[in-house]
């Protein structure tokens, strides 16, 4: 008998497609959250679009704050710790999270370095904006990959962005003649190995959720059309004028996605969304997606 | 050439589905209630016990999967054991009353006691690698449910009638022997 076994930890991951995860702040949001069908919650003191606009350095929750979630639902519970913090990830692993979310959204504690994720027993997910990062992350050991996106902005723009161009990257790398594949490899700045691999399933190796910018189940159907196997919602939902219903309504899109009459009931009257941002009047070093690399 | 539905509201659905094509058999994936009739046979993947139950209450899908299990074979793995079951001391779990036992959910703990293990398996007469994800464990059996496998003296798999349960996710691995005998069901 072997605990947390990358089957494991990839398998968790599987468990969590067709649906929706939501960021929650306290008790009271997983509660709605988990109410609302999510399949699992990201307990975080701010969300994005918060962080965003207060400012200062971001950091891992307060411990009692998951702890207090993790009591309360009975769906996995995720967290965040900073690029590079292997101590936050640590505690985190300590506290027992479901899954941890090496994560841009928070202020980078390392600069060049991410965490070597194969170490931990809890899984990891970890941001890219094209296939070269998602392998560099699935190199270090996260079971998961979601889409960076820009988070806190209910802009989905850039969600679709890194979408597109990730897709595009493992197009181009099954179409290319084996002997071009090193080469590629390089270029990516991926193991040659996961580059192989990626093209013998013509997927990425782990699941593929997107994350960044979903303020509508419109823009949830989107992102899973594109090739996003679940979707995060951090700032979308709970900065809505109705979470519960835009909770219910994202969960229902996420399903039906491929299903315009569904994505259609679900997205008839629901208050007003979040307020978005336009990509452009975010300097760009104070995007989120440029973090990591 | 007959036609197993694979319920695809939340969870693991896809590696059922290509477990399922690997045996050359059709694969339906269940969105809505009503392509239930178009399936001799259901598989209900692993996911969250939590947002399924929500889920089947959303799309009404209570009666129809209830109505589906006592004429054909199903099978459930992990949170589909939960459902399948007769009894969850959960009030957030409703499950369908399909198989006689009582299921608890996360009995193992949270993700990080998640793991795999090789397990004999009597009935394949051969080992089976077995992963467990936030694992449920079966507490009581009704003595008309055959036990087929057992970890350390907890039944794992069970049968009663046509309907197969599984506390672990045959679908992670490359072995579909499970799956072949579901089918065979």
């Amino acid at each position: 008998m072997e605990k947390g076994t990358y089957e494991a930890k990839i398998g968790l991951a599987e468990m969590l497609k067709g649906g929706v995860i939501m960021d929650v702040m306290n008790v009271e949001q997983a509660k709605i959250a988990e109410e609302a069908g999510a399949v699992a919650v990201m307990a975080l003191e701010r969300i994005p679009s918060l962080i965003r606009k207060e400012g200062g350095v971001a950091r891992m929750s307060d411990p009692a704050m998951i702890e207090e979630i993790q009591k309360a639902v009975s769906i996995p519970v995720m967290a965040k710790c900073r690029i590079g913090h292997i101590a936050e990830a640590q505690i985190l692993g300590e506290i027992g999270v479901d899954f941890i979310d090496e994560s841009e959204v928070l202020t980078p504690a390392d600069e060049v370095n991410h965490i070597y994720k194969h170490d931990f027993k809890v899984p990891f997910v970890c941001g890219c904006r094209n296939l070269g990062e998602a392998l560099r992350r699935i190199g270090e050991g996260a079971a998961m990959i979601r889409t960076k996106g820009e988070p806190g902005t209910g802009n989905v723009v850039e969600a679709v962005r890194h979408m597109r161009q990730l897709q595009l990257d493992i197009k181009k790398i099954c179409s290319m003649d084996i002997h071009e594949l090193m080469t590629a490899a390089k270029e990516l700045g991926a193991p040659f190995e996961l580059v192989m691999k990626t093209r013998e399933l013509g997927k990425l190796p782990v699941p593929n959720f997107a994350a960044g910018g979903v303020a509508t189940p419109a823009d949830a159907a989107l992102l899973m059309q594109l090739g996003a196997e679940t979707v995060f919602v951090g700032s979308g939902i709970f900065m809505s004028e109705d979470p519960a219903r835009m909770a219910r309504a994202i969960v229902k899109a996420a399903t039906h996605y491929n299903d315009p009459k569904v994505v259609l009931e679900a997205s008839r009257g629901l208050g007003k969304a979040m307020v978005g941002l336009e990509i452009k009047d975010i300097p760009a070093d104070q995007q989120m997606q440029q973090r990591g690399w | 050439m007959s036609t197993t539905g694979i319920l695809a509201l939340q969870g693991g659905f896809f590696k059922h589905q290509e477990m399922v094509e690997k045996l050359g058999e059709k694969t339906l994936l269940i969105k809505k209630p009503e392509q239930l009739e178009f399936c001799d046979r259901l598989i209900i993947p692993g996911g969250e016990s939590t947002t399924l139950t929500k889920l089947f209450d959303i799309y009404d899908f209570r009666e129809p999967l209830i109505n589906f299990g006592k004429t054909r074979p199903v099978m459930g793995t992990c949170a589909g054991l939960i459902l399948l079951s007769s009894k969850v001391e959960d009030s957030r779990v409703k499950q369908l009353n399909l198989i006689d036992i009582e299921a608890e959910r996360n009995a193992y703990g949270s993700q990080v006691e998640s793991f795999s293990a090789d397990i004999y398996a009597d009935f394949l007469k051969k080992e089976y690698k077995c992963i467990f994800i936030r694992a449920p464990k079966i507490k009581e059996c009704s003595e008309n449910v055959k036990i087929l496998m057992s970890y350390e003296g907890n039944p794992i798999a069970v049968e009663q009638g046509r309907i197969l349960a599984l506390t672990f996710h045959p679908e992670l691995t490359q072995d579909p022997s499970i799956h072949e005998y579901f089918l065979k069901l």
